[in-house]
């Protein structure tokens, strides 16, 4: 940046200032963040931790009384099934969609993104207890396939938002080369764009995964006793905390952080970060 | 943009096409607009008929009718903290080369999701937590600061969780800007302050307005943290709360898919208040040519 040539040693000393104070509260916010995951990771380790710094001993021992004690096993075979689940169908529906979205103007096309925008902006606790009512309706609601078909809700339109830009990338000639030698819009995906757009389908199922772990609200509604994900036995044993060892609880989240933050770390390499939130750059 | 031009005569093959989008728009059609359709016409129902019935209800108990209230005396200060925040830490980190490392770290309390944040901050703020034993030796604070199990427990958490995705949207909205604009400023000798008061902000103000109003949306549904780190009965019981409590303790799903639908429509309020006040400023493209 060439700026400032003309500025006053009182305005660039003013500027320093102000730009220490922004870094000030960076650093502050990043530092309790790391503090309070860190104070999981310690307790869910701790022997006993009253009033000190630091527990008095380490003990790996809550893991294995926290897998036993909130069936862990059980609770991870569902998270698996309906994470893969999701996944795979909003990868089937969504990436499609996101080829005619980007390559084809057609009437209604803003109404149609309109309504792959809206459940994305609307938060999950509005559309959740509706959606959780027509399911307990359809006798869906506390099954498997309904929680599936809740978080399908949120993922399918993100596959097309975050898909229809690398579609875009692609140079529409190569398609239209395949057509000249008559492939079809099948042997067209298989065998000209899936291969071009893997990179894009891999970031996209992998932003998926980690936003169907980590998605409570729809779980939460959804789910009965034997289609509960992580995260909700998350919360049920926190919100009873009282009646078990904290150090057990916090062994559980950070059983989960860690399926989280495995996945999301794998995602980053794909992914610049800013694209989780903006998802569709023009 | 579309390869229509090469393809044009052959009008069937496009057709099929578009049709790619057909199993998409009925899964949203059938799982998210047919059941927010359901809800309100079921809002409409209850003991007395078809009717206003539930909203006359809602709106003359004050024990459900003043979670709007609660819910907004969390979400709106919450909001304009993330946003206050996140709009001069995004400017000044933009072209730094730590951004990346940091924009990582602030993902992953993002993705971690609002249960552990709560159960983190639980450890982190509580009694014996390390905040407070800090602030213990140090003298700042004479005896425990109480930060969870009330007001303060919710707002942090909706901090901890609201601001990097307030800040990764502002930092994308800021990179798209073209940089000859404050070029030009900084060559007739405008200052860092003045470039961005004259130049980054009202560019701004339409991302800045989008960025609050999903910000406050977010703020707005907050559940999980409002029930594990506030006090659900008092104090924090926010509007969903009166929501899933209707739903799943009372069985009265017309009276919670009516409390959804008011919670759908306080936030459009909210919403349509930010975007209308934004025609005020300047409106037109920030981005410049690109690429």
């Amino acid at each position: 940046m060439r700026t400032g040539f003309t500025t006053s040693p009182a305005q660039q000393a003013a500027r320093i200032s102000g730009n220490g104070l922004v870094w000030l509260v960076t650093g502050l916010f990043v530092l309790n963040v790391l503090a309070l995951i860190a104070a999981v990771v310690v307790n869910s380790f701790a022997t006993r931790w009253l009033g000190t710094w630091l527990p008095d001993g380490f003990t790996p021992r809550w893991y294995s009384s926290a897998w036993t004690e909130f069936q862990l096993d059980s609770v991870l075979i569902v998270t698996v099934e309906v994470v893969l689940a999701v996944v795979a169908v909003s990868l089937l529906v969504g990436v499609p969609a996101a080829y005619a979205m980007a390559r084809r103007d057609f009437r209604y096309k803003r109404v149609v993104l309109l309504l792959f925008v809206l459940p994305l902006l609307v938060p999950p606790m509005t559309y959740g207890i509706p959606l959780a009512t027509v399911l307990y309706r359809l006798h869906l609601a506390g099954t498997i396939s309904g929680v599936i078909l809740a978080n399908l809700v949120p993922a399918v339109p993100f596959v097309v938002l975050v898909m229809t830009p690398f579609v875009e990338q692609i140079d529409p000639r190569l398609e239209a080369a395949a057509r000249v030698f008559g492939a079809g819009t099948l042997r067209l995906f298989v065998h000209v764009l899936v291969p071009l757009l893997l990179p894009g389908i891999l970031a996209a199922g992998l932003l998926v995964l980690v936003r169907t772990i980590a998605m409570f609200e729809l779980t939460f509604l959804t789910a009965g006793p034997d289609s509960q994900t992580l995260v909700v036995a998350l919360y049920y044993t926190v919100f009873a905390a009282g009646v078990r060892a904290g150090q057990s609880v916090d062994a559980m989240a950070v059983i989960y952080m860690a399926t989280t933050l495995v996945w999301l770390l794998i995602a980053l390499r794909f992914v610049n970060p800013i694209q989780l939130v903006t998802r569709v750059k023009q | 943009m579309t390869a229509r031009t090469s393809l044009g005569p052959e009008a069937k093959l496009v057709d099929r096409t578009v049709l790619l989008v057909v199993p998409g728009v009925c899964l949203v059609l059938m799982l998210f607009l047919y059941p927010f359709l359901y809800g309100l016409a079921l809002s409409f129902t209850g003991h007395e008929g078809f009717g206003l019935g539930n909203y006359a209800r809602f709106f003359s108990t004050p024990f459900q009718s003043q979670t709007i209230a609660t819910t907004l005396w969390i979400s709106l200060p919450a909001t304009l903290v993330n946003v206050g925040l996140a709009l001069p830490i995004a400017f000044v980190t933009r072209q730094h080369r730590l951004q990346r490392i940091l924009t990582t770290i602030l993902v992953v309390p993002m993705t971690l999701g609002t249960v552990l944040i709560a159960e983190g901050l639980l450890i982190y703020l509580g009694p014996q937590g390390w905040l407070n034993r800090f602030l213990l030796i140090t003298h700042l604070a004479a005896s425990p600061v109480h930060l969870t199990h009330n007001y303060w427990g919710v707002f942090l958490s909706l901090v901890v969780s609201g601001f990097p995705f307030a800040y990764l949207l502002l930092l994308s909205y800021l990179t798209g800007i073209d940089p000859a604009l404050p070029q030009a400023a900084a060559t007739l000798g405008a200052s860092a302050w003045r470039q961005f008061i004259h130049i980054y902000l009202p560019l701004l103000i339409p991302g800045l307005a989008i960025v609050f109003c999903l910000s406050f949306v977010q703020a707005f549904s907050v559940f999980p943290s409002a029930v594990l780190l506030g006090t659900p009965a008092g104090p924090t019981r926010v509007i969903s709360i009166a929501a899933y409590q209707a739903a799943f303790e009372d069985y009265d799903y017309p009276m919670a898919s009516a409390i959804a639908i008011i919670m759908a429509g306080a936030q459009l309020l909210v919403v349509m208040l930010v975007l209308t006040s934004r025609v005020l400023f300047y409106r037109g493209p920030s981005g410049g040519a690109k690429g």
